[in-house]
């Protein structure tokens, strides 16, 4: 792909053509360390330091309208009515203008525009589309070679264009994938974790590097790290690991050992959730096994505080030792921290008709995830324990 | 022995900081690990969530401000619009780079404005080279505003291509907050919650200098007990523990007892702490009128709550109207004709009854009721003839205003209007005495 990408840029440059393409991946693939490299790439080679290459480059998070995209792209272009750094006149001048400029030029006097749009898919949901359709219009007619590079990572991007605009493109796609197996993972591994040639201390440096190597041998980082190829393949989530790993490094622990990535590993792969029911009070671990329970009987219809409440009252009066039995208002302090917290969400807005009390909720965690965060829970009275792994006979 | 190393920061700072943050050592040597020299790049996006006062605002802004890292702090809740909020960061950063309090009002609509002037921002001396953190408090807000102002903010460090990082600090876990098509994936980092033995640490800390320290300590646990079931919150504990503690030294005082006694104590203060639990933890009175009902003796009377019952006071009719309407809502029809006539059918139970007696009518909410219906309940329930005067349906209309009846249905319904009840049946009992 890489080749594939700078013989088009290469052909834009020197011989003047004007192209489309689109660099379609899952996210943290690379596309945008692809394009850098290739540019580079470009810089190097000799036929293209003699014609100047200009770069708008438009990254689609900050263009929210074609309006902006378009003084952005006369910004960095620094056409003529760039007055210091404002860009005046309405949409239609600006964009009039630029075409002009772009028009007057022909293949051999003018230099070669490159249009970088990441996150394409956004630019896709703009009005009418006209930058695009704008762009792409250029790269067709026969005038200032200009190249239109879009980066997205949803696959259905083709569909999203409009009729007139899908057909002013080349429909050149470059797709990239994480196809790499897991011997070359941990080969990524190795080398992430290596220290670069040039580091100053270099005694240290291979002392490091020959950790590294042990490591990638060991049975207990290989496990940690298939757990993770087969989550994800992405890239991104292996550096969030190994930051993990690494940050747990000092002074006086020099080298990297397994069980910090072991450790790395769980952290990294915590339920959040379950995280948060750990610092819940004990009532409001009462309230969500009662919405559990209700969950269980009902079959996952939604409940309200009353009902809750009620199941509450059961448990009191049946089998609790160790619970007060708390008022109704103290209840209800604990059950909107639930919903301040969102693990409780309800069904429509509340609004100023309907009480607080008979308003439609339902529960966000499942019910495995409350047992297991209940085995988790310190200090957690038995009975309660007890009432949440029972199933309900006696209702 | 300190515990927070670091060899890019001077020792003295590091123990300081360490005093000021009591119980979270773990997670500030986390944060100091991925913070690294002030000029080294740290990772573009963390993502801080724990509980309600669990310490993620105090940690952040001690940390950074005895290091003396340059930050710029804002609370999204206060900054609600994308463009308030990037105006406000851009303030920061000058009053940051320059030193002094002066700045000039800044203009900036988009993020894309944004990107551009952060740029010329970030480039002046003081900050050059060194990490710029900029932390977003009660990050949860930023899902309310534009839809790529979060994935902008994750990829800062990226879109700007300056030593940016982005500090994002919320309750609500990150699977909620992720964006549809995905986006940069922050450090997560989860700030645990105190236990038990923590928080007794952190609250005996600040004791008052007339008392041992032990002593307080021993008045914490009892609140503790009292109050931990139910609620974890430091900041609300803390409100508490320092209500409660003139009451806990009464007896001390008046000479009863001495500090040790525990057993005298506990009497003195135990059915004050279930009061408290009541009224003061469930802020239906202020903290002032708690103060001032302490030193008036307290004798066991009601206490005058924000929803307090009693002092509503409802002309006659209007008591009766309010509990035909109770009657009304939480009643099916079937059965009125049983309850209000003095000679009654028996009611067959069909199939049907049986299988809906288990959702009670109380569980699910009041049900609308037609008008003849309440006066039909009134005639029956009031002792007395009453006639359907003006006076009557006004009063059902300032039930209306007042908000415990409700309207449902338009206004110009044809078979008479609808309502509905909005009390509970605490509050009718009460009204009812």
């Amino acid at each position: 792909q890489h080749r594939h990408l700078l013989e088009l840029l290469k052909r834009t440059t020197v011989h003047g053509e004007s192209n489309s393409a689109l660099i379609i991946g899952p996210r943290g693939s690379g596309k945008t360390a692809l394009l850098n490299h290739v540019l580079k790439d470009l810089r190097e080679m000799k036929q293209v330091r003699e014609n100047l290459l200009e770069k708008p480059f438009l990254p689609g998070l900050l263009q929210t309208n074609d309006k902006v995209a378009l003084k952005e792209i006369t910004r960095q272009l620094q056409l003529e009515n760039v007055v210091g750094d404002k860009v005046f006149g309405s949409f239609a001048e600006n964009l009039a203008f630029l075409l002009e400029a772009l028009r007057k030029g022909d293949r051999s006097s003018s230099c070669p525009i490159l249009f970088v749009l990441d996150e394409f898919d956004l630019f896709v949901h703009h009005k009418n589309q006209t930058l695009l359709y704008n762009l792409f219009d250029i790269s067709q007619s026969a005038q200032t070679p200009v190249t239109v590079i879009g980066l997205t990572c949803r696959q259905d991007i083709l569909e999203l264009l409009e009729k007139r605009v899908k057909s002013r493109f080349s429909h050149r796609q470059i797709y990239l994938m994480n196809s790499f197996d897991f011997k070359q993972y941990i080969k990524i591994f190795k080398k992430q974790l290596s220290l670069p040639a040039e580091f100053p201390d270099e005694s240290f440096a291979q002392k490091w590097n020959n950790n590294v190597q042990h490591l990638s041998e060991d049975k207990t980082v290989q496990d940690v790290l298939q757990n993770l190829f087969h989550h994800t393949k992405d890239l991104r989530s292996l550096h969030l690991l190994l930051m993990l790993a690494v940050s747990a490094v000092t002074v006086h622990h020099p080298l990297l050992t397994a069980a910090d990535l072991q450790e790395a590993s769980r952290q990294h792969s915590t339920d959040s959730k379950a995280n948060i029911v750990h610092g819940l009070s004990v009532l409001e671990i009462c309230l969500i096994i009662a919405m559990k329970h209700l969950n269980e009987v009902y079959d996952g219809e939604p409940f309200n505080f009353q009902m809750v409440y009620n199941e509450f009252q059961k448990f009191i009066q049946r089998k609790a030792h160790s619970m007060y039995n708390f008022e109704k208002p103290v209840v209800m302090k604990a059950f909107e921290h639930l919903l301040q917290l969102e693990l409780v969400k309800p069904l429509e807005r509340p609004s100023a008709r309907a009480q607080r009390e008979y308003l439609l909720m339902k529960l966000l965690l499942d019910s495995s995830q409350i047992m297991d965060a209940l085995q988790l829970y310190p200090n957690c009275p038995t009975d309660v324990k007890q009432w949440a792994a029972s199933s309900l006979s006696w209702l | 022995m300190p515990s927070l190393e670091h060899p890019a920061y001077p020792a003295a700072d590091l123990l300081r900081l360490e005093s000021l943050v009591p119980c979270r050592e773990s997670q500030v040597s986390m944060l100091l690990s991925l913070f690294g020299e002030r000029q080294q790049f740290s990772f573009p996006s963390i993502f801080i969530y724990g509980h309600t006062s669990s310490g993620k605002t105090y940690v952040m802004k001690t940390l950074l401000t005895t290091l003396q890292l340059p930050h710029v702090f804002v609370n999204c809740v206060e900054y609600f619009t994308s463009r308030l909020l990037l105006e406000e960061i851009l303030i920061q950063l000058q009053s940051c780079s320059s030193g002094t309090e002066q700045t000039s009002p800044v203009h900036c609509d988009t993020l894309n404005d944004f990107v551009r002037l952060f740029k010329q921002a970030v480039a002046s001396q003081e900050l050059e080279g060194q990490t710029l953190y900029i932390v977003l408090d009660r990050a949860e807000q930023l899902r309310e505003m534009e839809a790529n102002i979060l994935p902008a903010f994750l990829r800062l460090q990226e879109l700007t291509d300056r030593n940016v990082t982005v500090i994002l600090l919320s309750e609500i876990v990150w699977e909620l907050f992720r964006p549809n098509i995905g986006c940069f994936e922050p450090f997560t980092m989860y700030f645990p919650d105190y236990s038990i033995g923590h928080l007794q640490k952190i609250l005996s800390q600040n004791h008052p200098p007339e008392y041992s320290a032990d002593f307080y300590a021993a008045y914490i646990n009892i609140l503790l007990g009292v109050f931990y079931m139910v609620c974890r919150d430091l900041k609300e504990l803390r409100h508490l523990a320092a209500l409660n503690f003139a009451k806990y030294c009464e007896p001390v005082v008046r000479g009863e007892a001495n500090e040790r006694d525990t057993r005298k104590l506990w009497k003195n203060i135990e059915p004050h702490l279930k009061k408290a639990m009541q009224t003061v933890y469930l802020r239906e009175i202020s903290s002032s009128q708690w103060e001032r009902l302490q030193h008036d003796g307290g004798e066991p009377g009601q206490l005058k709550g924000l929803s307090a019952h009693t002092h509503v006071e409802l002309p006659y009719y209007s008591k009766f109207l309010l509990i035909a309407a109770y009657l009304a809502s939480y009643n099916p029809v079937r059965t009125d004709k049983r309850f209000f006539l003095k000679h009654h059918g028996k009611i067959r139970k069909t199939n049907f009854m049986k299988k809906h007696e288990k959702t009670s009518n109380h569980l699910l909410g009041p049900k609308p009721f037609p008008l003849d219906r309440l006066l039909a309940i009134l005639y029956s329930i009031v002792d007395n003839r009453v006639a359907p005067t003006a006076n009557i349906f006004s009063q059902i209309t300032s039930l209306v205003t007042l908000q415990l009846l409700s309207m449902v249905g338009q206004n110009d319904q044809l078979d008479g209007p609808r309502y509905k009840c909005t009390v509970s049946l605490d509050f009718i009992r009460a009204i009812a005495r």
